[in-house]
């Protein structure tokens, strides 16, 4: 793996967007087969990687399927054969793929998608909600949030490292916040081919591979004699990625490409001396990161984790980290109807983090951003006035709707 | 804690499905009328039956409710006070997906337990079929051609509430003939069905099975791995293509033998068996397009072998073969192993001959459950003839 990498070679700056980033990703990682069907955000990446294969500088089978489900069953059965493939959606087309996305973790399929997270219907919408991509996180897919152009690239890089290892074999989902990230461009650094090739080995499928000389039956029924033990495979896998794979391919890239994410699941910002800390994924760490500047230059010390790995989710490094401040606030770009206290998603699984931790702030949840409506910073201060007041001890609920007209 | 009694009812997927439901309800029913508490389930792994794959149904019965919840949210019991082989080629051994290999008709037989079958043989063929069990269980025959219908029909010839007295007379302890009465008048309505239950009460006998007597054949068995012993992926081997065959008596090699799963056979669906006239086979290559299963195997002479691992006894290849007797569906009762014809014809024709025509004598003598028209309505007439059942015109009857 470690290849002596010729540092001299230069990284290329353009102005491009989080799905331009993720299509030069997708022809730096040479995948070889690609299939599409439209769906605002999600349709954006599919129409760069187009350009790139008219232009000759992308070599890939790219197939337009009749629709999301047929689209993801193809690189599906394209990955068993060996392939190195790109799929993606949003929103309700994400949906439409379900069986398709049920059964590709259960095969072991290293499938690396893009999800331009866009609100389910009904009403129709297409600004960013979390829901989507967040519907699979019991399925065995890996999910991860990024938040910039540069960040879509590196991460859709790593995404083919960790879900390629045989240790994994597990496909992978970067989420990409729609509008925000999906059609605003921004300077980009773009590796130089070399970087990439001693970064991302080639995708070899093993003892797995359809093949004609490795004759195999894939998928077949069991009964209740086996499917536990199967399962259990699943599991194992997703810790491999947890605990070995996406550790190692974070320190290889830092070591590969000079540019260092430090801890791979979750990104600190100036959380060192911070009273209380704000927890959150996606874009809305922008409004938040400039919220927190002004407060501190008013002597109110908030800091921001922000998550990137939802899947595999890094449980006990949040715990501890968490444990520092005095009062947490989970700011939820999603909903889950009925969950327990009525708080997001993000918001639930932060507090059953912490429960078996040794220290446990109050978490204060908020759901904010729905159907893509802005996150402002007024929203962000607000929050934090709360989150302040939970940690000086004063009773918060656990669930507030923030931004919204009442 | 009381007593808990368990029935199973083995029964050919489809064509059966009805009978074994009726038998399971009337035990629980009848069980009941005892002043008991019973259910009555199919297993799960059966639903949706096959045509003539194994399938089996159960009642599970206790004299009170709480030792009824030891039976209950089980895909099937442990071990049965009854087997019910309500077709006798079962007795070969049943196989469905939810098993592993070929597994015997009575395996689930408690010591002392015992396996009703019904059949037009003795006892001695059906020991025969039967694999070994380390101890003694007792065998009740009911006299009855085997009852096949379908789906959406149901051959109302009395098999169910036979049974249901046969089982008042060989387990008292379960329900007596009076609460086999009263079960059959509340669910049928039908006297006549009353009087067919006292007569088998009355008819039937069981004899001793030795652990001595039986088909003496080892079941298949493995144990199931552990979660890191098994392959990742879902994925499992092929099995592979297949290759050419060996004459017996030229040593000659060439045709094509396809291989097939080495575990997992399907003959246990098989109720009759094709026999082959090679002598009069003009090599038309019907029998092996039309196969369903893909089990003739081409011999290095160019005939077409059925080959008895695979054969599932549809009857298409008889259907479609455009010489006279030529195939013919025998009763897979009359078959003590799955040699290959082919072989036993080309090492002795003469002898093939006489083991033919003995063989297909009897033709037909039974429903493979797959097409014939008219054949139940015969059937029903031989049952009146012999005796087995009575249609209530005769007078008292009994």
């Amino acid at each position: 793996m470690a290849k002596v990498v010729e540092k001299a070679q230069q990284e290329k700056e353009a102005l491009i967007s989080g799905s331009e980033a993720i299509a030069v990703a997708c022809k730096l990682a040479d995948v070889d087969v690609i299939t599409a069907y439209p769906i605002r955000p999600y349709d954006t990446v599919m129409q760069y990687v187009a350009k790139l294969v008219a232009n000759g500088e992308l070599d890939c089978e790219y197939i337009v399927a009749e629709s999301e489900h047929s689209q993801f069953e193809i690189v599906k059965h394209a990955s068993a054969a060996g392939a190195r493939v790109f799929c993606g959606s949003s929103g309700v087309g994400w949906m439409y793929a379900f069986e398709a996305l049920t059964v590709t973790p259960a095969l072991r399929i290293p499938m690396v998608a893009m999800v331009g997270n866009r609100a389910l219907d009904d009403p129709g919408a297409f600004g960013v909600e979390h829901n989507d991509a967040l519907a699979v996180r019991d399925l065995g897919w890996q999910l991860v949030w990024v938040d910039n152009a540069q960040e879509a690239l590196d991460t859709a890089l790593i995404a083919y490292r960790v879900a390629e290892d045989r240790r994994v074999f597990l496909p992978c989902a970067i989420a990409c916040d729609g509008a925000f990230l999906t059609h605003s461009q921004a300077l980009t650094k773009i590796p130089p081919q070399e970087w990439v090739d001693a970064f991302l080995p080639p995708y070899n499928r093993g003892d797995l591979l359809l093949h004609p000389d490795n004759p195999i039956t894939v998928a077949p029924q069991v009964n209740e004699d086996w499917l536990m033990e199967l399962r259990k495979h699943n599991d194992e896998a997703m810790k491999r990625s947890k605990n070995a794979v996406i550790p190692e391919a974070y320190r290889d890239f830092e070591r590969i490409f000079n540019r260092s994410y430090g801890n791979p699941f979750f990104e600190e910002y100036q959380t060192e001396d911070a009273d209380i800390v704000l927890v959150g994924m996606g874009t809305l760490s922008m409004p938040v990161k400039v919220a927190i500047r002004q407060m501190r230059k008013e002597g109110k010390k908030v800091g921001f984790v922000r998550v990137r790995w939802f899947r595999p989710f890094p449980a006990e490094d949040l715990a501890e980290t968490l444990g520092r401040f005095g009062a947490v606030g989970v700011i939820d770009r999603d909903y889950s109807f009925g969950s327990p206290h009525f708080s997001g998603v993000l918001a639930t699984e932060v507090r059953a983090a912490l429960y078996p931790a040794a220290k446990r702030p109050p978490v204060v949840g908020f759901i904010c951003g729905l159907g893509g409506r802005e996150v402002t910073v007024p929203d962000v201060r607000r929050v934090s006035e709360m989150v302040f007041k939970a940690a000086g001890g004063e009773t918060q609920p656990f669930i507030t709707w923030m931004g919204i007209r009442e | 804690m009381g007593r808990l009694f368990a029935v199973e009812i083995v029964y050919r997927g489809i064509f059966q499905k009805n009978l074994a439901k009726n038998i399971s309800r009337g035990i629980a029913l009848a069980a009941k009328h005892d002043g008991k508490v019973g259910i009555s389930f199919g297993r799960y792994g059966d639903s949706p039956e096959r045509n003539g794959i194994p399938a089996k149904n159960f009642a599970i019965v206790a004299t009170d409710d709480e030792t009824l919840q030891e039976g209950m949210a089980k895909y099937e019991p442990k071990e049965v006070d009854i087997s019910i082989s309500v077709d006798d080629t079962l007795c070969k051994g049943v196989e469905s997906w939810a098993w592993y290999g070929l597994q015997p008709i009575n395996r689930l037989l408690k010591p002392g337990g015992t396996l009703i079958v019904t059949t037009m043989h003795g006892a001695d063929p059906i020991i025969t079929m039967c694999h070994r069990k380390e101890f003694p269980y007792r065998l009740a025959l009911l006299t009855s051609i085997p009852s096949f219908s379908g789906l959406w029909v149901y051959k109302d010839d009395h098999t169910d509430v036979r049974l249901l007295g046969a089982i008042a007379k060989v387990l008292p302890d379960l329900f007596s003939l009076t609460s086999v009465e009263k079960a059959i008048r509340e669910e049928w309505h039908d006297e006549l069905k009353v009087k067919s239950a006292q007569k088998a009460y009355e008819r039937i006998s069981t004899r001793v099975v030795s652990p001595a007597e039986g088909n003496p054949e080892k079941p298949y068995e493995f144990e199931l791995p552990k979660w890191y012993e098994l392959r990742e992926g879902l994925a499992i081997p092929s099995i592979p293509a297949g290759k050419a065959m060996a004459d017996p008596t030229t040593q000659q090699t060439g045709g094509f033998r396809p291989d097939r799963n080495p575990t997992f056979k399907k003959y246990a669906t098989r109720t009759m068996r094709p026999v082959v006239d090679f002598d009069t086979c003009v090599k038309c290559t019907l029998c092996w397009l039309q196969c369903p299963d893909s089990c003739f195997d081409v011999t290095p002479d160019a005939y077409y072998d059925a080959n008895m691992e695979a054969c599932c006894g549809c009857g298409v290849c008889e259907a479609v073969c455009p010489v006279t007797n030529c195939i013919t569906m025998v009763n897979e009762t009359a078959f003590a192993d799955n040699a290959s014809q082919w072989e036993m014809w080309k090492k002795d024709k003469a002898g093939y001959q006489t083991w033919l025509q003995e063989k297909i004598q009897h033709k037909p003598e039974r429903s493979h459950g797959f097409r014939i028209r008219g054949q139940y309505e015969q059937q029903i007439g031989t049952m009146v003839k012999d005796g087995i059942v009575d249609t209530g015109t005769s007078g008292a009857g009994g």
